[in-house]
């Protein structure tokens, strides 16, 4: 999500090391631009101006224009801003203090993806809390929103409270709270209504719902691609309801995440967890850091190598970073990767981790790359022979022709294919060479199949 | 869509209504920028970022204030001559864009399909439509496209009771085009005036899922090449300056012909709109001001941009 700002920022980046000294006159007008590339990641006005401002003053007032290198120092300072505005350290799901059962409220404005982010929490809590969790859906006026929480709940073996027809939300909550109480759930989640900050009855009857099951987290579910109107809507919950926490749905999307920033800064409340696609496992921790270097282009080799961890055996992982960082790396793994890429939601969700990839992403957007791409390479590879996979030099023209008539490709296919490999070979060298802040300069090119 | 009669000076009052926790910080903003002060490079500033704020975006925002500086740099202004110079900057923007939901009578049925991001308010549209439809004396059908989510069909399947129209669903999900295109054909056998195609929500970004739209588009063609008649975007209001994304790619993808802005009735600005029409020109065919079927609006651009500033009209 946070691709084109990153973009911009880079671009921004770039024009201070380029130059040796600095006067106060560069900082500015980098600072400038800074703003605009903000503003366009629909960071709120008051959020941007107080980023600048503070950025401003470590920048001129330190030592930074006279050191070495003073548009590294620069960047340091951004990155440092940033990761501070993003709130620093992970901030876990504060239900372990809590005397059970401990009741998780979720509001939020209609549509921001209460439900749905209830039921993969539900999921996360029961998965790698090892919870005992009870959902209840508190929604009376969105037509079927009970039934849909339901139906999540099925999907993720997570109990939900059934529901008494005509029962209204207050009533609701208790008897939530009294069931898990007897029945012996360690945690309640409430799925509220949506509805609007602006709304006084309706947060009212929020307020109610908190004071009768005084929730040792309250989160507030918001939509990253949420404009300037972010602010509002999270000052206004948090004046009226309190928030403990932000949940940020459609991190998956192409939005560049400036409500994330807006919110945190308004609230004080930590991100606690984002939504990364449609299915119910895909939700994680927020780590501040790994995001801010995304942001300027750093990559997040951790949460790749987590969330590989996650879907396959962890030695398997290793083995593959080792052997990508030697240059090793074969169809075979190529073939594993690949396989791994549709489980891990997706090639952009994997390559936006990747150090440096922002650029390739745009590419990959640009040209359109179809995800059947990645079946017709599987089939490729599928054709091959063991030896083949493994060394992929013993291929010539003749095994070539067999492997396109087995997979119903072409020769060029085949040769792109491989191109690729070598590439990836190449890059991932020069990745064990330079470390993170070389690759960062270096970017990442070849890991597109060419055209 | 149909307009109502004599709905002039209520419209406004309602739409005002809706847009008035829009404006107030928007406008507030300007009275207190210009109480008696020249418009000068740094009020300039000040009203460019009131602009952003509302989240015309950093681009639209700084073109109207260049252009007001034109017009009246270094001059003595009032607050409200400042909003009415902006409203009428804006409004020269939207009047293009001023759409309505025409329906063909003899198409039988006149097929209408929905799509945007998750959460934007596609089901809720779709209810409001089809009451406003069949209240005009058209038959109208609906199509529970959304085979993904949770619960979407019992969703439709209520806003269908609502308006007394059938909701043609699939027990188990499944293809929605292979759905669509059933629904068509018995849309045909039973003569039914109005076809309504809810679609799943689903991020622009994910090629899959524009292309499972591109199917539902294309297979409908097969019966009728020219449906779908309309092809709407529902855009919510909270939303930043990803619209344009949105709208880019949901055009590119099934040739979006109207927009829907939903959600204007919370402090969202909507501003976007005035981005929109000038990248993009595609029409606004309604916007949604409350959750009352009465809520969905005709989008009127003088309006829109009186409100937006705060004026009376």
């Amino acid at each position: 999500m946070f691709d084109s700002l990153s973009g911009r920022l880079n671009g921004v980046f770039e024009t201070l090391t380029r130059r040796g000294a600095l006067s106060e006159a560069d900082v500015s007008a980098a600072l400038r631009d800074v703003r605009i590339a903000m503003l366009e990641a629909d960071v709120a006005l008051p959020v941007v101006k107080d980023f600048v401002a503070g950025v401003r003053e470590k920048a001129v007032g330190a030592d930074v224009l006279k050191s070495v290198a003073p548009g590294q120092q620069v960047i340091k300072i951004v990155n440092d801003h940033l990761i501070e505005m993003l709130g620093g350290e992970t901030a876990e799901i504060g239900i372990a203090a809590a005397t059970p059962p401990a009741a998780v409220l979720m509001v939020g404005l209609q549509g921001s993806g209460k439900t749905t982010t209830t039921a993969k929490l539900g999921l996360f809590l029961r998965v790698s809390h090892k919870k005992r969790v009870l959902m209840a859906s508190l929604d009376t006026s969105r037509p079927a929103a009970m039934e849909q929480l339901a139906a999540l709940a099925v999907q993720a073996e997570v109990d939900v409270l059934p529901v008494i027809p005509g029962e209204r939300a207050v009533g609701i909550a208790r008897r939530a709270m009294k069931s898990a109480a007897q029945e012996g759930h360690d945690v309640v989640l409430l799925d509220t209504a949506g509805r609007l900050h602006v709304d006084e009855e309706l947060m009212a009857e929020c307020a109610a719902v908190r004071d009768v099951t005084v929730p040792a987290e309250t989160l507030l579910v918001a939509d990253a691609l949420t404009g300037q109107d972010a602010v509002n809507v999270a000052s206004a919950f948090h004046k009226r309801i309190g928030l403990t926490g932000i949940a940020l749905t459609r991190v998956d999307g192409d939005g560049r995440g400036g409500a994330a920033l807006s919110m945190r800064a308004v609230t004080g409340c930590p991100i606690k967890l984002i939504g990364v696609g449609e299915k119910l496992d895909a939700i994680e921790p927020f780590h501040p850091d790994r995001i801010a270097s995304r942001i300027l282009g750093m990559g997040d080799v951790v949460s790749l190598v987590e969330r590989a961890q996650e879907t396959i055996e962890q030695d398997e992982a290793e083995r593959l970073v080792r052997k990508a960082k030697k240059g090793g790396f074969d169809l075979n793994d190529l073939s594993k990767q690949i396989q791994q890429v549709r489980k891990m939601g997706g090639m952009e969700g994997l390559l936006g981790m990747l150090p440096g990839v922002g650029k390739v992403k745009r590419q990959l957007a640009e040209a359109n790359v179809d995800i059947k791409m990645l079946d017709r390479q599987q089939a490729i590879i599928d054709s091959m022979t063991p030896a083949e996979r493994s060394n992929p030099k013993l291929l010539n023209s003749s095994r070539k022709r067999r492997i396109a008539g087995g997979s119903g490709t072409t020769v060029q296919d085949i040769n792109r294919l491989l191109k690729q490999v070598k590439q990836m070979n190449v890059m991932m060298k020069r990745a064990g060479k330079l470390g993170e802040k070389g690759l960062m300069r270096a970017g990442m090119p070849g890991i597109m199949p060419p055209r | 869509m149909a307009r109502e009669e004599g709905g002039g000076r209520g419209l406004f009052a309602r739409l005002k209504a809706g847009l008035r926790r829009t404006s107030n910080s928007l406008t507030g903003g300007i009275g207190a920028i210009f109480t008696g002060r020249r418009l000068d490079d740094e009020a300039l500033e000040e009203l460019e970022e009131l602009l952003i704020a509302g989240d015309l975006g950093a681009a639209t925002a700084a073109e109207l204030t260049a252009e007001l500086a034109q017009q009246r740099f270094g001059k003595e202004v009032t607050a409200a001559e400042v909003r009415r110079a902006l409203a009428d900057q804006i409004a020269d923007l939207l009047v293009p864009v001023e759409g309505t939901l025409a329906i063909e009578e003899d198409a039988k049925p006149h097929v209408i399909l929905v799509a945007g991001v998750n959460g934007t308010g596609k089901t809720t549209t779709i209810g409001k439509l089809a009451q406003r439809l069949s209240r005009d004396g058209k038959q109208v059908m609906l199509v529970a496209g959304d085979t993904f989510r949770a619960a979407a069909v019992e969703q439709l399947t209520i806003w269908g009771e609502r308006a007394g129209s059938p909701v043609v669903a699939r027990p188990d999900g499944g293809d929605p085009a292979g759905l669509a295109f059933d629904a068509l054909e018995r849309a045909r056998a039973e003569s039914i005036d109005v076809l309504l195609i809810d679609t799943a929500g689903r991020l622009q970004n994910k090629a899959h899922l524009m292309a499972e739209l591109q199917k539902i588009d294309r297979v409908l063609k097969k019966l009728d090449e020219r449906a779908p008649h309309s092809r709407l975007l529902v855009l919510d209001a909270t939303t930043g300056q990803n619209a344009l994304n949105q709208v880019d790619v949901f055009r590119e993808a099934i040739a979006v012909d109207g927009l829907v802005m939903t959600k204007l009735d919370g402090t969202a600005k909507g501003g976007v709109l005035v981005a929109l029409a000038r990248r993009f020109g595609v029409p606004v065919v309604a916007i949604g001001i409350g959750e009352g079927i009465d809520d969905l609006r005709p989008f009127e651009a003088r309006a829109f941009a009186a409100a937006l500033m705060g004026l009376d009209e």
